[in-house]
C-alpha cells in the first residue's frame, strides 16, 4: 500500500476513494457469493429429502406388499386347487430346508472346476493367501467359481453356527477395532476401507454391522470377502446382521438378481445357502461390556438376555404382514359372554411369513400331482397352526418348528414367539428419533422410533456406555445423535448418486474414545467442484421425483381440478403446492421444489396440463390420461416384481399367463382396481411379445414402455 | 399478527416455514443459529453479515440458547419480504464490483490480489469460504480469475 506520508495530497484522495470502493466492492461480492453458497445448501439438503422420502416410501410399499399377503390369508378363500397352489406358492417360499436336505441340494463336492477357469481356487481351511487372491481377483473383476462359493457358504454356515448371538470383543487383545456400517453392494468402499485401514489380522480387528448386501451391484464379492476373513481370522472378524441379510428383502432391492445373473446354473443354490446363512449372523456385538453395536437401534422392550438366549436361526426372514390385533379381542369378548370361543377362521390369523412351521420335505417338483398335494397340505397346516397362533394365550406353543428343546433352553421356551420375534426386528430395524418415547416405525414398516429416554433407560440397564448403529445413510458419513450416546455409521459412500454422501468407518482403542475416518470412494467426486456435485446429485433426485409424479397423473390430475373449478388449465402455486403432497405424501418442501420442476406462467399461476404433458413425454409414454391401468401397473411395478419373483421358484424369468393372471386378480381386488377379465387377458396379449404363453416379467416390468409401439388396444378403449 | 390476512401473506408465510422446516432437523420449530443465514438467503434476499446480525438480534431469545424459534422469526421475515429488504444484486452491479477491484482493467484479477481484498476488506471470508470460490473462479492455467466468464457462469447456475 505504500507509506501515506509519503503521498501527495490527491494521490492520497485518489488512494481513499480506491480504498473506500474496494471495501464496497468487496462486500457486495461476499454479500452475493453467500447467498449463492446458502442457494446452494438449501438446494442440497431439499435434494436429500427426496432421496430419503422416496427411498422410504419405497419401504412403505413393501408394507404395502405385506398386507397384500395379509389380504391374502384373510379374505381369499381358493375357490380351486389350482389357486390354492398359487397363493401357497407365496407363502412357502419361506421354507427351509432341514439341514441334511440342505447339504444335499447345495452340493457342491461333485461340481468340476474346469482346468480353463483362471479364478482364485480355495482349499479349506482357508489361508490369508487365500483371501489376498479374492481380493486381487474381484478387483481384475473376475467371478469366483460355484463350487468354492458353495463350499465356503457351508464352512461359513458351519462357523457361524457356533457363534452366539451376540459376540464380544475385548480391546486388550488387539488393540483397536474397527467398526463399518452399511457397504450395501459397494466394493470400492470396501477397498478403500482396507487401502486406508488395513486388512483383518491377528493385530486388526473388525466389526461389519450389517446390510452388506442389496442395491450396489458387488453384494456377492463383498459377502465372498467378508465370510472368507471371517473364516481366517474367526476371533478378529465380527459380523452384525441387518435387515437386508433377509431373503424377502433381497427379492425386492437387488441382491437376488445379482446372484442369478452372475451364477446362471448354479444361482438358485447358491442363493438357498445364502439364505440359511443370513439366518445364523449373530445379532449384535459387545465391545468391553461398555458398546453395544447392533444394526438398526433398540426399543424401550429391548432385552438382551432373550437376545442372547434364543434361537435366532428361526428367523429366516424377518419382515411381515399386517398385526391381527382385533383378533384376541373379538376371542374374548365372547368368553365374557359365556359363548364358546369362536373358531378364528383364517380371517383372523396372524398372517406371519416368518414364523410359519416348517413343512414337510417337498416332493420331487416333477410328480406334479404329489407336489400339489404337498402344497395343498402344507398350506392347510399353516392356517391350522396361525389358528392356534391366536387361541394360544393360554396354550402351550407348538413344538413343530423348534428341532431340538435342550433342557437349557426351557427358559427361552416361556417367552413367546411374538415377543422372540419383536426384538429380533427391533435391533435391526429402527430408527432414532430426537423425541422422547418409544413408537412403531411406520415408515420402515418394521421396528420402532426410539427416543433419548430409551437409550437412556436401555444404556443404563446394562451399564453401557453408548450404541453404536448403522442403517440411515448419513451426509457426513456417520451421526451422533441422543446426546452422543447414539452414533451411526455409514460406510456406502455416494450411496444415493456420486457425490450425495461420504462413507466413514470408527476406530475405538481400550478408551473408547471413537475417530472416525471419512471417504467418498470415486475418482469423478473429487474432480467435481461443489456446485457441480450438487448439481448431479440434485438431477438424479429430480429425475426420481418426476418418475414418481408421472406414476400418480391421474390422481394428479383429480386433485388439480378440484382447484380449478372453471377448467381454465391454471391453479396457484399454493394449490399445485397442496394438490401434490395430498397425492404422493412425500412431506417434501414443494415449494421450494417448484422452479426446478414446473414453469410458472407470467401472472404466477401454474399450468397443470401441460406440465404433465411435459413429464409423461419424458418418460416416453403417451396417451398417459387415458392408460390408467399402465399408471397404477408402473406405480406397483417394484410390488408386481416382487410378486413374480416369489411366483418364479426356478428363477427363470419366465410365469405363464396364468400365473399372470391370477396375482394381477388379486393384486388388482386389493387394490380396488375395477378390471374385467377382458381388460387382463388384453394387457397379457399385449405383452407376450414372442407369443408362446410366457411371460417374461423382465419384458413386461418395460412393457408400459413399449405397448404403444407394439399393440394399442389399451389406448384405444374409451374410458 | 393481523387478523385478516391478505392472500399474499398467506402465501409468504407458508413459503417461509417451507424453508424453515428444512433446517428444522429436530421437528419442534426450532432451528440452529447459525443456519439462519441460509434459510433467510434462499428465500430470496441478500443481507450483508451486518444486516444478518441485525436481523438476529430481532429473532434471538431475551437469552440467547443457540436457536431460533419459528413463531419469533416468522413475522420478522415476512416483514422482511414484504418490504423487499436485502435486494439483490444484478448481475451488472456484481461485474462493478470486480472491476473496481481490477486496478488495471485488464478483465482478470489475480489469485493473490482476490484473496487480499476478499480476505481482508469488507466482511471477511473466511479461509473455507475463499477456498471454495475459488475452486470455481480460478483458471488455473494462468491462477487468475476472469471475473466477466464467472459472472456467466454462475449466473447460469443460479437458474
Amino acid at each position: 500500500m505504500g507509506n501515506c506520508t509519503s503521498l501527495q495530497p490527491l494521490q492520497f484522495r485518489r488512494l481513499a476513494l480506491f480504498l473506500s470502493l474496494a471495501f464496497k466492492a468487496a462486500v457486495l461480492i461476499q454479500q452475493w457469493y453467500r447467498r449463492y453458497v446458502a442457494r446452494l445448501e438449501m438446494r442440497r439438503r431439499c435434494t436429500w429429502r427426496i432421496f430419503q422420502s422416496i427411498e422410504y416410501a419405497c419401504e412403505q410399499d413393501q408394507i404395502k406388499l405385506h398386507n397384500f399377503f395379509s389380504y391374502l390369508m384373510d379374505h381369499f378363500t381358493p375357490s380351486s386347487s389350482k389357486e390354492r397352489d398359487f397363493i401357497s406358492r407365496m407363502f412357502i417360499s419361506g421354507e427351509s430346508f432341514k439341514e441334511a436336505e440342505l447339504e444335499k441340494y447345495c452340493d457342491y463336492e461333485s461340481m468340476e472346476v474346469p482346468d480353463s477357469y483362471t479364478g482364485p481356487r480355495l482349499s479349506f481351511p482357508l489361508l490369508p493367501d487365500h483371501a489376498t487372491a479374492l481380493l486381487e481377483a474381484f478387483k481384475q473383476k473376475q467371478q469366483l467359481h460355484a463350487r468354492y462359493v458353495l463350499n465356503l457358504l457351508h464352512e461359513t454356515r458351519k462357523h457361524l453356527k457356533q457363534l452366539p448371538n451376540i459376540s464380544h470383543v475385548s480391546t486388550c487383545y488387539s488393540e483397536e477395532v474397527t467398526v463399518c456400517g452399511d457397504l450395501h453392494g459397494q466394493l470400492d468402499d470396501l477397498f478403500f476401507i482396507f487401502y486406508k485401514n488395513g486388512l483383518p489380522s491377528p493385530s486388526k480387528s473388525y466389526v461389519f454391522n450389517g446390510d452388506f448386501v442389496d442395491r450396489g451391484k458387488q453384494s456377492l464379492e463383498i459377502l465372498i470377502i467378508l465370510f472368507t476373513f471371517l473364516l481366517i481370522y474367526p476371533k478378529e472378524v465380527h459380523l452384525n446382521r441387518g435387515n437386508h441379510e433377509d431373503h424377502m428383502v433381497n427379492l425386492r432391492y437387488g441382491f437376488a438378481k445379482e446372484v442369478m445373473q452372475k451364477y446362471k446354473v448354479h444361482g438358485k443354490k447358491i442363493l438357498k445357502m445364502i439364505q440359511n446363512v443370513f439366518c445364523w449372523l449373530p445379532l449384535a456385538t459387545l465391545i468391553d461390556q461398555k458398546v453395544l453395536i447392533i444394526h438398526g437401534g433398540i426399543s424401550d422392550t429391548t432385552d438382551l438376555d432373550m437376545l442372547q438366549k434364543i434361537q435366532r436361526n428361526k428367523f429366516i426372514s424377518v419382515l411381515r404382514g399386517k398385526k391381527r390385533k382385533e383378533s384376541n379381542k373379538d376371542v374374548e369378548i365372547q368368553e365374557i359372554n359365556g359363548e364358546s370361543k369362536v373358531e378364528a377362521e383364517s380371517s383372523e390369523s396372524e398372517s406371519d411369513l416368518s414364523l410359519s412351521p416348517q413343512p414337510r420335505p417337498a416332493p420331487s417338483i416333477t410328480n406334479r400331482l404329489e407336489f400339489s398335494k404337498w402344497l395343498r397340505q402344507t398350506v392347510q397346516e399353516q392356517i391350522e397352526w396361525c389358528r392356534q397362533l391366536v387361541d394360544s394365550e393360554s396354550e402351550p406353543e407348538e413344538p413343530t418348528y423348534s428341532s431340538v428343546v435342550s433342557l437349557t433352553e426351557l427358559d427361552a421356551q416361556c417367552w413367546t414367539h411374538q415377543e422372540e420375534w419383536k426384538q429380533i426386528l427391533d435391533i435391526l430395524w429402527s430408527d432414532p428419533m430426537p423425541q422422547e418415547g418409544c413408537r412403531v416405525n411406520t415408515v420402515r414398516g418394521g421396528g420402532c422410533y426410539f427416543g433419548p429416554d430409551v437409550t437412556d433407560k436401555i444404556l443404563e440397564k446394562y451399564n453401557l456406555q453408548f450404541l453404536i448403529r448403522s442403517h440411515e445413510c448419513k451426509h457426513e458419513g456417520y451421526e451422533f445423535c441422543h446426546n452422543r450416546k447414539v452414533l451411526t455409521i455409514f460406510s456406502a459412500s455416494n450411496y444415493y448418486e456420486i457425490g450425495s454422501n461420504r462413507g466413514a468407518y470408527v476406530k475405538l482403542g481400550p478408551d473408547l474414545v471413537p475417530h472416525f475416518v471419512q471417504y467418498q470412494a470415486s475418482k469423478t467426486a473429487h474432480t467435481l467442484t461443489m456446485t457441480q456435485r450438487i448439481s448431479r446429485v440434485e438431477e438424479s433426485a429430480f429425475r426420481a421425483l418426476r418418475e414418481k409424479l408421472f406414476a400418480h397423473t391421474s390422481a394428479l390430475i383429480s386433485a388439480f381440478k378440484a382447484y380449478d373449478k372453471d377448467n381454465t388449465g391454471k391453479i396457484s402455486l399454493s394449490s399445485w403446492a397442496m394438490a401434490v403432497e395430498s397425492v404422493l405424501h412425500l412431506g417434501l418442501p414443494w415449494r421450494m421444489l417448484r422452479p426446478q420442476l414446473v414453469r410458472s406462467t407470467v401472472d404466477g399461476m401454474l399450468e397443470y396440463k401441460s406440465w404433465l404433458d411435459d413429464l409423461a413425454m419424458e418418460q416416453r409414454s403417451q396417451e398417459h390420461i387415458q392408460s390408467s391401468l399402465l399408471e397404477v401397473i408402473y406405480r406397483n411395478r417394484s410390488n408386481l416384481e416382487t410378486i413374480f419373483r416369489i411366483i418364479d421358484r426356478d428363477h427363470s424369468g419366465l410365469i405363464s399367463f396364468e400365473e399372470f393372471r391370477q396375482t394381477w386378480k388379486l393384486f388388482s381386488t386389493h387394490m380396488n382396481i375395477e378390471l374385467t377379465d377382458d381388460g387382463i387377458d388384453d394387457l397379457v396379449r399385449s405383452i407376450d411379445f414372442n407369443k408362446d404363453g410366457n411371460i417374461d416379467f423382465n419384458e413386461f416390468l418395460e412393457a408400459f414402455r413399449l405397448v404403444k409401439q407394439s399393440q394399442p388396444i389399451l389406448f384405444q378403449r374409451p374410458r | 399478527m393481523a387478523s385478516r390476512k391478505d392472500g399474499a401473506v398467506a402465501e409468504i408465510e407458508k413459503k417461509i416455514i417451507e424453508a424453515f422446516e428444512v433446517f428444522d432437523h429436530e421437528c419442534n420449530k426450532t432451528v440452529d443459529v447459525r443456519e439462519i443465514g441460509s434459510i433467510v438467503r434462499s428465500l430470496g434476499c441478500f443481507p450483508t453479515e451486518a444486516e444478518l446480525h441485525e436481523l438476529l438480534a430481532k429473532v434471538e431469545e431475551e437469552e440467547p440458547t443457540g436457536y431460533i424459534n419459528l413463531e419469533k422469526f416468522l413475522p420478522v421475515m415476512t416483514k422482511v419480504l414484504l418490504d423487499r429488504s436485502y435486494q439483490p444484486i444484478p448481475e451488472d452491479v456484481l461485474l462493478h464490483a470486480f472491476e473496481a477491484l481490477d486496478e488495471n482493467k485488464c478483465g482478470y484479477i489475480t489469485k493473490e490480489e482476490l484473496i487480499k481484498y476478499l480476505t481482508e476488506e469488507g466482511e471477511p471470508f473466511t479461509e473455507e469460504e475463499m477456498e471454495d470460490m475459488l475452486s470455481t473462479a480460478l483458471d488455473p492455467e494462468t491462477n487468475t480469475v476472469r471475473y466477466r466468464d464467472y459472472i456467466s457462469m454462475m449466473i447460469v447456475d443460479e437458474t
